[in-house]
């Protein structure tokens, strides 16, 4: 599952600028249900804050348009960067930005989900290839996050989180800047540190009982908006980074 | 993501060149134009510019196999040409809502395909926002092909033929989602219909004769009806609850795809191109006649909370009067919109 999409060699072609010294820098993504690892269909069910029991099945999202802040004040915005990351797929979790201009970092921004141009822009490949199953063909456009378990407190006992949706009333794209907890990330081209986040899913529920039939979601819509605000507030978190 | 479609534009640069001297040939030998190749002078510009996919006759006679190609169906019964037939410009003859695999009836009356480069969104309800993606949802839709993307290329994947003709036009393989998609998309995109009298009278071309009774039905459309159905293409593409039901319990239309209350009952207006032969009509294909149309629009119309204000008159009456001159004139010149090349255009046909 290499998530870079293939048009990135195109975009290289018109940056005709003397070659700057690159490096790179890995995101590395741990999921995690509050202080426990997440684990898929675990024999014993997590439980969300407001005290529902859950199973996780399949736990996937989106992250794009990753910009990277320097200390004075420039950001570097990686081209075409759309990653698909999934629970089940081990080597998804690793994010590997290349060709990152060397310099010191001290900010990270980036969408969760996938940009409005994007979705309506037509067949794609690498990470937004529909064949992945994160693609809404009846109302077209990408699931930014698709989080699938069992509840006994759900009145069918499934849950489905399919969240997605850009267009108002209902835009559910969120882009978010983790805090480096006033570290830097020093980018050289014999160094490529590693951004370690936890990505805790008792987040995407602040505020949901799964006993209430429309806390699912799985359209955009109402439902799809209160997700999304939910794992803009909080769900990813820089744990440490390692300068290597 | 400004820099990809600048590095993309770049990109097809050449390929437009391509297609610019595709244009000139197709004026010295039209038998030889890619359909749809050329954009009718009386259309507004397209929202899929004819460089994001320059038309190739290989790729386009590609896609063409794709569209009457059964085994894009689950059972291997249905292609899209089942649903959408070239006689009657490319809609469902006599079929009220589209027929899918295993004889499954779906909820809808299946559109005409013309002039689908010149739309920003499809369906009744507008779910689909790309040409290029547009074929997913037939494809995957349990009442229709009931398939899955995976298994189409599986089966595509498996069939010489296709692994050549695939390969020949994008140099790799295996035949993936970007290939299968953007090569069903050649076809569907070509499918311009833009030769009826109707084209010829508005750019003085030979042929182009209308009737005073065509003539006085164009006056009342453009006066009556051009609020939705505007432009040479004869529609704005919006939304519009046009009086049809009390309540939309078993088909929301627009709000289907947005959530919105506001938009509960709303559905696309379809092109009057071809439209003596499109019958049944409206999103379920409830009316056989288009005389039925217009008595619905005359008398017919009901009230919903959503209903369209351009349906609500002063006096507190609903619909838009028409007299009985009004609409035989109008009949007449819908009859002006009928594309006979279109409609039996042999390099659109299932076998040419």
């Amino acid at each position: 599952m290499c998530a870079t999409v293939l048009l990135s060699s195109c975009g290289d072609k018109d940056n005709s600028s003397p070659a700057t010294e690159t490096g790179t820098l890995d995101l590395e993504m741990e999921h995690i249900v509050g202080t426990q690892a997440l684990e898929l269909n675990r024999a014993t069910p997590y439980t969300t804050t407001a005290g529902d029991q859950f199973k996780v099945t399949t736990f996937n999202y989106y992250i794009s348009n990753i910009k990277l802040k320097k200390a004075d004040g420039t950001e570097y915005v990686q081209p075409d960067s759309y990653y698909l990351v999934k629970e089940s797929i081990a080597n998804s979790k690793r994010l590997t930005l290349d060709k990152i201009p060397v310099g010191d970092y001290t900010g990270i921004t980036f969408t969760i989900g996938v940009d409005s141009a994007r979705n309506v822009a037509g067949a794609q490949m690498g990470a937004l290839d529909p064949s992945n199953n994160m693609f809404w063909d009846w109302n077209s456009g990408y699931i930014f996050l698709k989080m699938e378990g069992t509840s006994d407190q759900a009145p069918s006992k499934s849950l489905i989180f399919h969240v997605g949706g850009f267009k108002k009333p209902y835009n559910a794209i969120r882009t978010v800047s983790p805090s480096l907890n006033g570290k830097t990330v020093l980018v050289r081209t014999d160094h490529s540190p590693e951004m370690h986040f936890h990505v805790d899913l008792l987040k995407l529920f602040t505020g949901i009982r799964f006993a209430d039939a429309s806390s699912n979601s799985h359209s955009a819509g109402p439902s799809a908006v209160r997700i999304a605000d939910n794992y803009a507030a909080g769900m990813f978190t820089v744990d440490h980074i390692h300068a290597n | 993501m400004k820099r990809t479609l600048t590095a993309s534009l770049a990109f097809w640069g050449l390929a437009g060149l391509l297609v610019a001297s595709c244009q000139s040939e197709a004026e010295v030998a039209p038998s030889e134009a890619v359909p749809g190749s050329v954009l009718p002078a009386n259309f507004p510009a397209p929202a899929y510019a004819l460089d994001q996919n320059p038309p190739s006759r290989e790729a386009f006679e590609l896609g063409r196999i794709l569209f009457y190609e059964p085994m894009l169906s689950r059972d291997g019964s249905v292609s899209c040409g089942s649903c959408h037939q070239q006689f009657v410009a490319f809609a469902n003859a006599d079929h009220r809502v589209s027929h899918g695999v295993a004889g499954r009836l779906g909820t809808r009356n299946a559109p005409a395909l013309q002039n689908l480069r010149w739309k920003r969104d499809f369906f009744w309800d507008g779910g689909p926002k790309n040409l290029e993606t547009l074929p997913l949802a037939p494809l995957t839709n349990p009442l229709e092909m009931d398939e899955t993307l995976e298994n189409v290329l599986h089966k595509l994947n498996n069939i010489t033929e296709y692994q050549q003709r695939f390969f020949k036009l994008y140099g790799r393989q295996p035949i993936d989602s970007y290939q299968f998609l953007r090569t069903l998309a050649q076809f569907t995109a070509g499918l311009t219909s833009a030769n009826s009298r109707y084209d010829q009278y508005v750019r003085h071309e030979p042929g182009g004769e209308l009737t005073a009774a065509e003539l006085r039905g164009r006056a009342v459309l453009a006066q009556k009806c051009a609020a939705c159905h505007s432009t040479d293409l004869f529609t704005d593409d919006s939304f519009h609850n046009n009086g049809l039901d009390r309540q939309f319990a078993t088909d929301s239309g627009r709000a289907h795809v947005t959530a919105v209350r506001a938009d509960v009952g709303l559905f696309k207006v379809p092109s009057l191109r071809n439209v003596a032969q499109t019958a049944p009509y409206m999103h379920d294909g409830r009316f056989q006649t288009l005389a039925q149309v217009l008595e619905h629009y005359d008398h017919g119309v009901v009230e919903s909370p959503t209903l369209d204000p351009i349906l609500r008159r002063s006096d507190g009456q609903l619909g838009i009067p028409l007299t009985r001159q009004e609409k035989s004139d109008l009949v007449a010149f819908f009859n002006t919109l009928t594309d006979q090349e279109f409609l039996k255009d042999k390099r659109l046909s299932e076998r040419p």
